[in-house]
């Protein structure tokens, strides 16, 4: 006879986002693997936009119900619904709805054809949904594995990519110690205080003080250090810069927005809330971590020529800014930090998008030269580009500036050099936002010619012919290695010598690429295209595989992408001429926060 | 002699500090996920004996949590390695150099 196990009572409402991702995710999968393949492209994108819509509904939903009965527990206190975790989702589901116009133009051009992506960015997207929900330490980590997983599978996802493959791994061996750190973490949270959930730890640590404290404090460190690996603080950051360069280019945004926002929502809540009695023990470690962070992240990016490393050194610089809010540990500097990640979700998925259709086929044309004279080939996008970059320097009359003055404002108070470390890196950061703006605008010298000559160069090229694209069809990395000389010897460069097998140097194509496709921006001259090649490859002593010989196409903007780019720039602007209703939002987040 | 929960919880430790020392100086890509996996049973040694200190079922429940996560992330991680050195002769992370700054 087995006895009845009780289970708790599950209140859908209060985890229907994740429900509405997951089951779409499902579906997706389910009726992508049904239909024909021309049309799954379509069908993907359609559904994921819907999908990713009705989340937003939901989260709104969620808000309204929040607002009139207040902030309720759920599902035997794991979660909790609250104005906070309400933000966080509708944060989230407008970021996956991006991000799926993004990569739609993306899949299409690279002749990745499936819906795969879009169900790994739908369930990486619950996972930062469920982060910013949890009300217990263990729910936290499912959250944060089920955001890690599916990103370390989103990294590799483009296989023609050596560069992706990289990424993926030094993010999966990066962020699995961390979540190890993290799970150590917890067990010692757990032993000190006798509990995992967050509003019993709370409970715990206002009614008792530890005679000795620290197994509690060292579990607090391993938890902050844990977070810190996932939003990219200093002396966590190794893993960003490798990660968003060799991660596909939509990804590296929607990793950019959805990981901080899920891992800082987590952070905020267990920190602030949970430990906000400790505050004394956690808030000076919180203020030499973003004094690092803001000036190591701005400083670095003013040296890195590839345009993503940048933005990665950015998104690190961004980082700091939240942690401001962060160490504020006042409802002010949470709702700062909160309206900072919805602000920096618009401005960093735009970027990447810009980033993405600039990077051309092959995802590969991301040096700072590749903009060079981009405004008089594609001013609208070049516009764009500088309007969201201009919003990241925190430049007046977008949201950049209220951002980055409600985190200054809220240390302010009691912080006074920490908000003058922030401003100082915010002009550092300012410079390499300006540069490449600066250099979009700048008449290069050639570069007048190349929306004439792209073509012409893409023609001559006889990567068109029918043997490059069957052995790009096979897939095969041993056809790549067969015919990948053929190319070469078609433009005039039959001196290079067909020296180690493909595969074991393929990493260094994209040093090559880089070179390549600077060159080819530079000259502009379909003669010099051959030479170009060669001296590339001849100078890195390596063979260039089927993969780089295909990139650099001539620069189009997919209507999809043109129009998230337009989203994100438009509400960068609008509120950042506008900025109350944002503000406001963010504000009643914070005032409907449990406990 | 008994051996009382301070021994469990010093050999988690131990264990614990083995996988992250392993996964910061070994160089071949399986062993570090040894060690990663070393690192997170050490996490679930320590969740057991505090469960048993506390008289708490909850920290034992915790550990299914974290076995199915590192059974998910072995897949994944097993995958990507798959995916990349299916090009490569070894499985030794500095080569993975493609990428500076």
């Amino acid at each position: 006879m087995i006895a009845a196990i009780a289970t708790p009572h599950i209140r859908i409402l209060a985890i229907l986002p994740e429900i509405v991702l997951l089951g779409g995710a499902i579906l997706l999968l389910a009726v992508g693997s049904l239909v024909q393949r021309q049309l799954r492209a379509r069908l993907a994108t359609v559904c994921t936009l819907v999908i990713s819509a009705a989340a937003l509904g939901v989260s709104l939903w969620q808000w309204a119900d929040v607002s009139g009965r207040g902030p309720f527990t759920a599902v035997d206190h794991a979660v909790v619904v609250d104005g906070f975790s309400a933000f966080v989702n509708v944060l989230v589901s407008c970021a996956i709805f991006l991000t799926a116009l993004v990569a739609d133009g993306y899949l299409r051009r690279e002749d990745v054809v499936g819906p795969e992506m879009h169900v790994l960015a739908m369930v990486s997207a619950s996972g930062a949904m469920i982060m910013g929900s949890a009300n217990d330490l263990i729910v936290v980590f499912l959250g944060l594995e089920i955001l890690s997983i599916a990103l370390y599978v989103l990294a590799a996802f483009n296989h023609r990519r050596a560069a992706s493959g990289e990424a993926a791994l030094k993010y999966f061996i990066l962020g699995s110690f961390s979540s190890a750190v993290f799970v150590y973490g917890i067990a010692l949270v757990y032993g000190a205080t006798g509990s995992s959930n967050l509003a019993q730890i709370a409970g715990f640590l206002s009614k008792n003080v530890l005679a000795s404290d620290g197994l509690l404090l060292a579990g607090m460190s391993l938890l902050l250090v844990g977070f810190a690996f996932k939003v990219a603080a200093v002396p966590f950051h190794m893993w960003t810069p490798d990660v968003y360069q060799g991660a596909p280019s939509p990804v590296t945004g929607f990793m950019a927005a959805v990981a901080k926002a899920g891992a800082f929502a987590a952070l905020l809540r267990v920190f602030v809330s949970t430990f906000g009695v400790l505050r004394t023990d956690w808030q000076p470690i919180i203020y030499a971590l973003a004094i690092v962070t803001l000036l190591l992240g701005a400083f670095l990016a003013v040296v890195q020529r590839d345009v993503k490393r940048m933005l990665a050194y950015s998104s690190i610089n961004h980082a700091g800014f939240v942690l401001l809010g962060l160490e504020a540990a006042s409802g002010r500097g949470v709702s700062a930090s909160l309206y900072y990640l919805f602000a920096y979700m618009f401005m960093v998925i735009g970027s990447f998008a810009v980033v993405t259709v600039v990077g051309r086929r092959g995802d590969a044309a991301h040096d700072i030269a590749s903009y060079r004279g981009l405004a008089r080939r594609q001013p609208l996008l070049a516009l764009a580009f500088a309007v969201l970059l201009l919003a990241q320097a925190g430049a007046p009359f977008t949201t950049g500036l209220w951002a980055k003055l409600q985190v200054v404002l809220a240390s302010v108070d009691h912080a006074i050099p920490l908000a003058v470390v922030a401003m100082v890196s915010a002009a550092v950061a300012a410079f390499f936002y300006l540069r490449v703006a600066v250099l979009m605008y700048s008449p290069a010298a050639d570069v007048g010619t190349v929306p004439g000559v792209q073509a012409p160069a893409e023609d001559a090229r006889p990567l068109g012919s029918g043997a490059a694209r069957a052995a790009m069809a096979t897939e095969g990395d041993r056809t790549k290695a067969e015919t990948q000389s053929e190319p070469l010897v078609g433009i005039g460069a039959p001196e290079i010598p067909p020296t180690r097998p493909v595969w074991t140097g393929i990493e260094r194509n994209v040093a090559v690429l880089n070179r390549l496709n600077a060159s080819l921006l530079l000259d502009g001259d379909p003669v010099t295209l051959g030479p170009a090649l060669g001296t590339a490859a001849r100078d890195s002593g390596e063979t260039l595989d089927v993969t780089a010989v295909r990139s650099a196409g001539p620069l189009k903007v997919p209507p999809l992408s043109a129009a998230a780019i337009g989203l994100c720039v438009a509400v960068t602007v609008v509120l950042g001429f506008w900025p109350g209703p944002l503000t406001s939002f963010a504000h009643h987040a914070t005032l409907l926060f449990l406990p | 002699m008994s051996i009382g929960p301070a021994w469990y919880l010093s050999l988690a430790a131990v264990l614990f500090s083995l996988g992250a020392i392993g996964v910061l100086i070994r160089r071949n890509v399986l062993v570090m996920f040894m060690c990663i996996e070393l690192m997170l049973n050490a996490a679930n040694l320590t969740f057991v004996t505090f469960s048993r200190m506390l008289g708490d079922i909850g920290g034992q429940s915790l550990v299914f949590f974290v076995l199915v996560v590192a059974a998910a992330e072995v897949v994944v991680g097993l995958g990507v390695v798959v995916a990349i050195f299916r090009r490569r002769a070894n499985t030794t992370a500095d080569d993975l150099h493609g990428m500076k700054g």
